[in-house]
């Protein structure tokens, strides 16, 4: 409480600082006719490559379609493409160059909690706006980062809680598996914190971690078996990250461990990523997002046109942060067209309550801590990739970037 | 009085299959809805016992069962549907498929177990018993009992006693209930052990005799637990050994630090890819994509490796800082290569049957097929690698070479063309090394990087230039490491390995296998 004022002072300077310096680029002669500039730092290479190649050209047809509704501000946009190649003090760089180069108004970027971390001083220096797609681990705001993917109770928390439920096999026994940095190991203290809250202790919680594009899954797959034979009913709760779950997904299948037996429920894993695996032996294990392609309507319709018409094939799968960044973009055209300016200090009050029907079915909204509001689903593999979903909450729920199942937080203001 | 009897029986006879009838029918409709229902109805079609519920059930299962809008449900017969109460043909215009999940697909597992357990099929009905036993329940003593009398296959009797072992032991018979115990005990599984402590939480009276029951599993486990540690060790070691094979060669024999070596490896995966696609076309070429695939990456990396042996590194021999520098550059272009070709995308290579699944040893130790068979392909390719070096003419002109290059020359050897081979045949082995790991890791553009650090700690560790060093340095690594893993984790167990070799190279820079004589103080 004592420091709250503190806060909120330097925090007020650092906005008044920020329209001070912004005010000088809003040049007149800009305004009329110069392009709107769109930053797009994603890894075009590297490991994320296999993730973030396809977020890029998300926001490229984003930059398509406003231009074919006349542009912003009867302004044209235009894209500035880098590649910070997997390597996260790169992101740092490549950021500064958007910003203090190109002089973007708006980027678009980031996957990994990493490279999100890395930015993040770059874009408070200089005043930018940096729309975060991906879910992601909380415990951060910034005035200059909006999240559009899912804070952890719109995703770890109440796919935990199905499958504690009837329908979700009433598991008593809690694996967790991770990949060694830190978007796994915070959810997993959050978890820890949610599952002892249940009265799971700590007996029956096992939590492991692999590095990036780990390929030998057979000594902890054989463990996972063992710890599920102490006569509860067991689940895995998989934060792996990229390719490494082909391997993993693939040894499940190996050693003969069924969805009825030992489900796996992942946060990581959509459609693009089933895209390099035979299904077949993992029918039934299960995924928690905020966003399936499968969802039914007319605005998943309208997404899954104008993405695979851009992209010219009719068989490209669509999935979460590339819903996340669909919405994100729609609404900073909105909060633009609201502020009548493309300067980062107006269009930001400008984008808190903005609302969206967004592809996922549900109406979403912009909330002060700069995360959104978003339905909860859980879907099951299907044999042809695809996800079945099972359960869904039934309305949008408001995202609490500050987790209550990590003590440091219980004093803190919401 | 006996003509009464007899009537009666006979009114029964007549009787049963109509009430028979109206469950079956009853029970159907909780089909159509939501995923506890359906539970409930699947539950219920497997304790009636009737045949009809079979084709239901399975449709269920393969997801072809449809549900129409007036509720009624669609069974698929011959190439339409038929309506599951009535048998009719039904057109199946506007029904959608209805959905399982987890709850439903152990409800249905054990109902189709109870009804396949009289199929005339013997695996059918091994795999009944299997499905009894993860579902058993009290009801399913006495079906079991009667299939056990009938039950002529050994393997398939001892499944269904098992089973039964497990449903006597959720029965409330104290008698049988100990049996079982015993039993459950002497089948030492992990799936057993998971029931036994399950019913010691309900029965405190026989905790005794379940704890010896526990410990006798234990103990079987344990050994078990070693034999298969000791199998994940070997297979860990010879995916090692496949990526390092080619590294002995080409850095352990002609000493080139060839950073490339892991995007050689890629390739050979990529071209494992190609095959396949390429016998997809073809179907009676399908089955065999895997073993046309071996010679294939064999040649196309072999091709590369002696592409960029002639076109750059020869230029650099005797310059091991500028030959790392430009393979290092010629990697990153071969990804990059890759990934501009092919996409970011993983590509999927597909595990032929045999190689999919578990074997159990005898002893019950299971060890995985894919693992197994990569076992078995790297030590073909060393004793390959071994005959090539020891018994061929081109493995004499290039240990000639590489003893002295002048002298070689002299005796009329190409050294140049041997040069090439030599880089050439160490890259078709990365090739090989690529076949292998697109059964076990991503087929994409940067599957290499992972695998290049491992490759040259084997050979450093094993002994620059000696076969038998690599084959056993490989192997040490894979164990030592699956041997640490369990109590340091993934990422702990591989620091403490790096740290050992590096302890140990101090000690011994020349590796397990230090090359003595002439040859190797030059």
């Amino acid at each position: 409480m004592t420091s709250k004022p503190l806060i909120m002072t330097r925090r007020a300077a650092l906005t008044g600082l920020g329209t001070a310096l912004a005010l000088p680029a809003i040049r007149p002669a800009w305004a009329q006719g110069a392009p709107i500039k769109v930053g797009v730092l994603h890894s075009l290479s590297g490991t994320m490559a296999i993730s973030e190649t396809a977020l890029r050209d998300t926001v490229l047809m984003m930059v398509d379609y406003a231009n074919s509704k006349g542009g912003l501000l009867g302004r044209k946009l235009e894209a500035v493409v880098v590649d910070p190649a997997s390597n996260w003090p790169l992101f740092a760089e490549k950021a500064r160059e958007l910003l203090q180069v190109h002089k973007v108004d708006v980027t678009f970027g980031c996957w990994t909690s990493v490279s999100r971390k890395s930015v993040l001083p770059v874009f408070e220096e200089l005043k930018g706006l940096l729309f975060y797609p991906v879910q992601y681990e909380g415990e951060e705001e910034s005035p200059n980062i909006f999240y559009t993917g899912a804070a952890p109770n719109q995703q770890a928390i109440p796919a935990v809680e199905y499958l504690m439920s009837p329908d979700g096999g009433d598991a008593r026994r809690i694996v967790l598996l991770g990949t060694d940095y830190v978007y796994p190991r915070t959810t997993n203290r959050i978890l820890r914190g949610f599952l002892t809250s249940k009265g799971i202790g700590n007996a029956d919680i096992m939590e492991e971690y692999t590095p990036f594009g780990h390929s030998d899954w057979q000594g902890i797959v054989s463990r996972v078996k063992r710890f599920a034979s102490e006569g509860k009913k067991t689940a895995i709760v998989s934060t792996i990250n990229g390719d490494a779950n082909v391997p993993f997904y693939r040894e499940l299948g190996n050693q003969g461990i069924k969805a009825e037996d030992i489900p796996c429920i992942a946060f990581s894993v959509g459609e693009e990523e089933l895209a390099g695996i035979d299904t077949r032996p993992l029918v039934g294990h299960l995924a928690a997002w905020n966003y399936f392609m499968s969802v039914k309507g007319a605005p998943n319709e309208e997404f899954l046109k104008l993405w695979q018409a851009y992209i010219k094939n009719p068989k490209r799968v669509t999935n979460d942060p590339m819903e996340a960044t669909y919405t994100g973009f729609r609404m900073w055209m909105q909060a633009v067209q609201k502020a009548g300016t493309t300067a980062v200090a107006q269009v930001t009050p400008a984008l808190i309550g903005q609302t969206l029907m967004a592809p996922c079915g549900y109406e979403e909204t912009m909330l002060p801590n700069h995360h959104l509001s978003k339905p909860v689903f859980i879907g099951e593999v299907q044999a042809d990739g695809q996800f079945n979903i099972v359960w869904k909450t039934p309305t949008a729920v408001p995202a609490e970037n500050w987790s209550q199942f990590i003590p440091e937080n219980a004093n803190r203001k919401k | 009085m006996t003509r009464f009897i007899l009537r009666i029986a006979v009114f029964l006879l007549l009787a049963l299959p109509a009430r028979a009838q109206d469950a079956f029918t009853g029970a159907l409709p909780g089909l159509a809805g939501g995923f506890g229902e359906i539970a409930a109805s699947v539950e219920r079609l497997g304790s009636l016992g009737d045949p009809r519920a079979l084709p239901v059930l399975r449709a269920l299962q393969d997801g072809t069962l449809r549900k129409a809008a007036d509720g009624r449900l669609l069974v698929p017969q011959g190439t339409g549907f038929v309506d599951a109460a009535t048998g009719q043909p039904a057109d199946a215009a506007g029904a959608e498929a209805v959905r399982l999940n987890n709850r439903v697909r152990q409800a249905l597992r054990g109902a189709l177990g109870r009804l396949q357990l009289v199929s005339p099929d013997a695996a059918e009905r091994g795999a009944a018993a299997e499905a009894i036993f993860r579902s058993r329940g009290a009801d399913d003593v006495p079906l079991l009992q009667a299939a056990i009398r009938r039950e002529a296959v050994p393997e398939v009797r001892a499944k269904m006693e098992l089973a039964l072992a497990a449903a006597q032991l959720v029965a409330s018979d104290e008698s049988a209930k100990r049996e079982a115990v015993a039993r459950l005990g002497a089948a030492g599984t992990v799936e057993a052990r998971a029931l036994l402590l399950e019913a010691r939480a309900t029965n405190p009276g026989m905790a005794t005799a379940i704890d010896v029951s526990i410990a006798s599993i234990d103990r079987t486990l344990s050994f078990r637990r070693a034999a298969e540690t000791l199998f994940q060790g070997l297979s860990l070691g010879s995916v090692l050994l496949l990526a390092a094979l080619g590294l002995a060669v080409t850095f352990g024999v002609m000493g080139v630090i060839n950073m490339a070596h892991g995007e050689f490896v890629m390739l050979g995966a990529y071209a494992t890819y190609m095959v396949q696609e390429f016998c997809r076309g073809v179907p009676w070429l399908a089955p065999w994509s895997l073993l046309l695939s071996v010679p294939a990456a064999f040649l196309v990396t072999a091709a590369c490796g002696a592409a960029l042996e002639r076109g750059l590194i020869r230029h650099l021999y005797g310059r091991p800082l500028e030959t790392l520098l430009m393979t290092f550059g010629v990697g990153m272009i071969l990804q990059q290569a890759v990934r501009l070709a092919f996409g970011a995308q993983n590509r999927e290579v597909i595990s032929p049957a045999w190689m999919q699944g578990t074997l159990t040893l005898p002893g019950g130790i299971a060890v995985t097929q894919n693992r197994l068979w990569i076992i078995v392909f790297g030590l073909i390719v060393l004793a390959l690698v071994f005959a090539a070096i020891r018994l061929t003419r081109f493995g004499l002109e290039m240990r000639a070479v590489v003893q002295n290059r002048r002298i070689a020359a002299t005796m009329g050897i190409r050294t140049g063309r041997v040069d090439a081979m030599t880089f050439a045949f160490g890259s078709g082995l990365a090739g090989l090394a690529g076949v292998a790991l697109s059964q076990i890791d991503n087929v994409s553009p940067n599957l290499g990087t992972g695998y290049i650090i491992d490759s040259f700690m084997v050979v450093v560790f094993g002994g620059v230039g000696s076969l038998a060093g690599t084959l056993v340095g490989a192997m040490t690594l894979g164990v030592v490491n699956k041997v640490l893993e369990p109590w340091a984790g993934a990422v702990l167990a591989k620091v403490f390995v790096l740290v050992a070799i590096m302890l140990f190279i101090q000690r011994r820079p020349k590796g397990l296998f230090a090359l003595k004589g002439r040859a190797a103080e030059s």
